[in-house]
């Protein structure tokens, strides 16, 4: 609401701009003349092309570094993408990145003197868990109906309670936090859709449950709009509609290979070692259980979708055939530092001082 | 074995004959009264669709054979009669509630399966969570109808979808009885019904069954077996000692009846966050109290327990 005032000119702050996600959105607010400048932090190289976004690569964290950059670029706004939802890449990274990576972030932006007014934080709706208890459809308000069990739902869930103390102890900041459905999409991977894109994907014996998605480019559009339309609260983000897994395997190509529906973990272990299939605990859960989020909230803040789920996995088995049909494209985009830093910064570099400021 | 092991004609359903109204097979299966949830589907063929499994994941292709297959059992094993049918309202939400009996109910897939064939209209049944956690059974349950109770899904069914709904208050210890406790309803539990009813705005309408005892009747329990397998209850039923292992899932022949009483309604305005915990307990227990009367008024009027 208040975020319309403010939105003449904004510096914005990316985090995980080396994700997809985080170079995605930073990308999209480039090419906003309203966007006076973009500060981008990850923990690599940034995997999609960036024009003048500001690209910092900091390999840790703390606070000391997250908040001299926080109060040296004065940023209005932050975009928490740095977020994990894939616990296979390990449990420890996902507690430093999840938990210390936001306390830290959620520390600089609330330090004396912050210039921070606005906050969006990517979740995920792992928050929820997937058992047998759940309703049909979660809604922002209820909570979860077991404890939490994995590393990632534990993170994630830690992450999201720093961010509400967050919000309570500076009100004067819209925080908004999007929970989003399972994503799929061409460009990322998640251990589901790397199961989905193989030519056997796991399931459970007995089990069909119902899947929701949201395409990725839905993600970017969302986290867009929650920076816009600047609505402080807790958002479900997923597309409309719910499939069973059984037709998803069918529209994506694979064949579902059905594991003994209890100590699954313990059968595919061989298999996930060697790389045929995914396999971490929460999805284990989705499998069984699938989730269901209730989405009203976010649309009632004007967000429409351009996928429904079945829309999402179509698109995605598009991509999927084409990949298989053509081969893995040849890497399009590699990070050179000082290729980065000459267009930046270099004197020889003409500035066409004003593309944005056309208005004059 | 338990109310589970029946290899679910379960849920059953059925718009065939009576409602001939329209039955083009692809019929979107909300009846179309209350406006849609926000996320939900657009109904109706869908060419990106590969099967059709709905947003609460039951199918419609399921649910035909399932009517197929438990149509006979409904018509020439239990020959149900109805009485009452026409209090059932033909649009708009109601929850349906029951007196639940016999070793694997049969009443809720009579009450779901009748109301289907004869009014045309879909019942979804509201069922313990547990059923969502045994393979194969849960999906086909699923599949066919069934829904957990919760009471948002409850409240979704109900309210946003002017759906027919039932649910069974006495939850599992009414089928977990034993026979020399026939007819003698359990508690109502919180009367979590009740609260539900309120907020959905909806009637409820209790329906009285007799039979269903006799059509799978408890001798005794064996709890130890029954946490053993992590049942909610593992009885030894008549139809056990009488037919052997087939016992564990066919049901005798009882005739069932089945009554339809008067429209619950409640003098409260829906959507209240809280509703008085004392005016839901004391509808719960004015509901059973009648309920359970005109169970005996149904006793009294059957001669025979297989003839009616």
């Amino acid at each position: 609401m208040s975020g319309s005032a403010d939105r003449g000119s904004r510096r914005l702050l990316v985090t995980g701009a080396d994700t997809f996600w985080g170079g995605r959105v930073a990308q999209a607010f480039e090419a906003d003349p309203d966007v006076e400048v973009v500060v981008g932090i990850g923990a690599r190289d940034p995997s999609v092309p960036l024009e003048r976004t500001d690209f910092v690569r900091v390999s840790d964290h703390s606070y000391s570094t997250v908040q001299r950059i926080v109060s040296a670029t004065g940023v209005d706004t932050i975009v928490h993408t740095g977020v994990m939802v894939d616990s296979t890449l390990g449990s420890s990274r996902l507690h430093d990145v999840n938990v210390i990576g936001s306390l830290n972030l959620l520390a600089a932006a609330g330090a004396p003197g912050s210039t921070v007014r606005a906050l969006v934080v990517k979740s995920s709706g792992l928050v929820y868990g997937a058992t047998s208890r759940d309703p049909y459809a979660f809604g922002e308000t209820m909570t979860r109906a077991m404890p939490a069990r994995t590393p990632v739902e534990r993170s994630l869930l830690e992450a999201e309670a720093l961010v509400s103390d967050f919000a309570h102890n500076n009100p004067e900041v819209t925080v908004s936090v999007l929970r989003f459905a399972s994503v799929l999409g061409p460009d990322l991977s998640t251990p589901l859709s790397r199961n989905l894109s193989r030519r056997w994907s796991p399931s459970l014996f007995g089990y069909d449950p119902l899947l929701q998605f949201i395409e990725q480019g839905d993600v970017v559009r969302a986290l867009i709009h929650a920076v816009r339309s600047a609505t402080p609260g807790t958002f479900n983000v997923g597309a409309p509609g719910r499939v069973p897994l059984s037709e998803v395997a069918e529209i994506c190509g694979t064949r579902l290979v059905p594991l003994p529906p209890w100590k699954a973990e313990l059968v595919s272990a061989p298999f996930t070692r060697v790389g045929a299939f995914d396999l971490p605990p929460e999805l284990v859960m989705l499998l069984r259980y699938g989730r269901g989020m209730d989405t009203k909230r976010f649309a009632e803040t004007g967000f429409d979708y351009r996928f429904s789920s079945v829309e999402a996995i179509h698109a995605f088995a598009r991509a999927i055939r084409l990949r298989k049909g053509a081969g893995r494209p040849a890497e399009s985009y590699t990070y050179q530092e000082d290729l980065e830093h000459f267009l930046r910064h270099a004197n020889s570099v003409a500035h066409r001082a004003d593309e944005p400021s056309t208005p004059a | 074995m338990v109310a589970v092991g029946d290899h679910q004609p379960a849920a059953t359903k059925s718009q065939r004959p009576v409602a001939a109204a329209a039955d083009n097979g692809h019929r979107p299966h909300h009846v179309p009264t209350a406006e849609p949830g926000a996320d939900q589907e657009p109904a109706g063929p869908n060419p990106t669709r590969f099967s059709d499994v709905d947003e609460w994941g039951r199918s419609e292709r399921m649910r035909r054979l399932a009517r197929r297959l438990y149509d006979p059992v409904y018509r020439s094993w239990f020959r149900v009669e109805w009485d009452g049918l026409e209090k059932i309202p033909t649009e708009g939400g109601a929850l349906l509630i029951g007196n639940h009996a016999g070793a694997i109910p049969q009443d809720a897939l009579v009450i779901m399966h009748g109301i289907e064939t004869e009014l045309g209209r879909p019942v979804y049944g509201l069922a313990d969570y547990f059923f969502r956690t045994v393979p194969v059974v849960g999906t086909l349950w699923s599949r066919t109808g069934g829904v957990v109770a919760d009471p948002n899904n409850a409240y979704r069914l109900l309210r946003e979808q002017g759906q027919l709904a039932v649910v069974f208050p006495e939850g599992s210890k009414g089928p977990s009885k034993r026979y020399d406790q026939r007819y003698q309803l359990r508690r109502f539990g919180r009367g979590g019904f009740v609260e539900i009813a309120m907020r959905a705005g909806v009637p409820i309408i209790p329906i009285a069954v007799v039979g269903s005892e006799e059509t799978m009747p408890i001798l005794f329990r064996i709890p130890p077996l029954g946490r053993l397998l992590r049942l909610p209850y593992c009885p030894v039923t008549a139809n056990m000692v009488a037919m052997g292992p087939l016992g564990i899932v066919v049901p005798f022949p009882a005739k069932l009846r089945l009554r339809v009483m008067d429209p619950v309604t409640f003098d409260v305005p829906p959507d209240l966050g809280r509703y008085s915990r004392s005016k839901v307990m004391e509808a719960a227990e004015s509901i059973r109290a009648d309920l359970q009367e005109t169970v005996y008024e149904l006793l009294s009027e059957r001669r025979s327990v297989w003839f009616g």
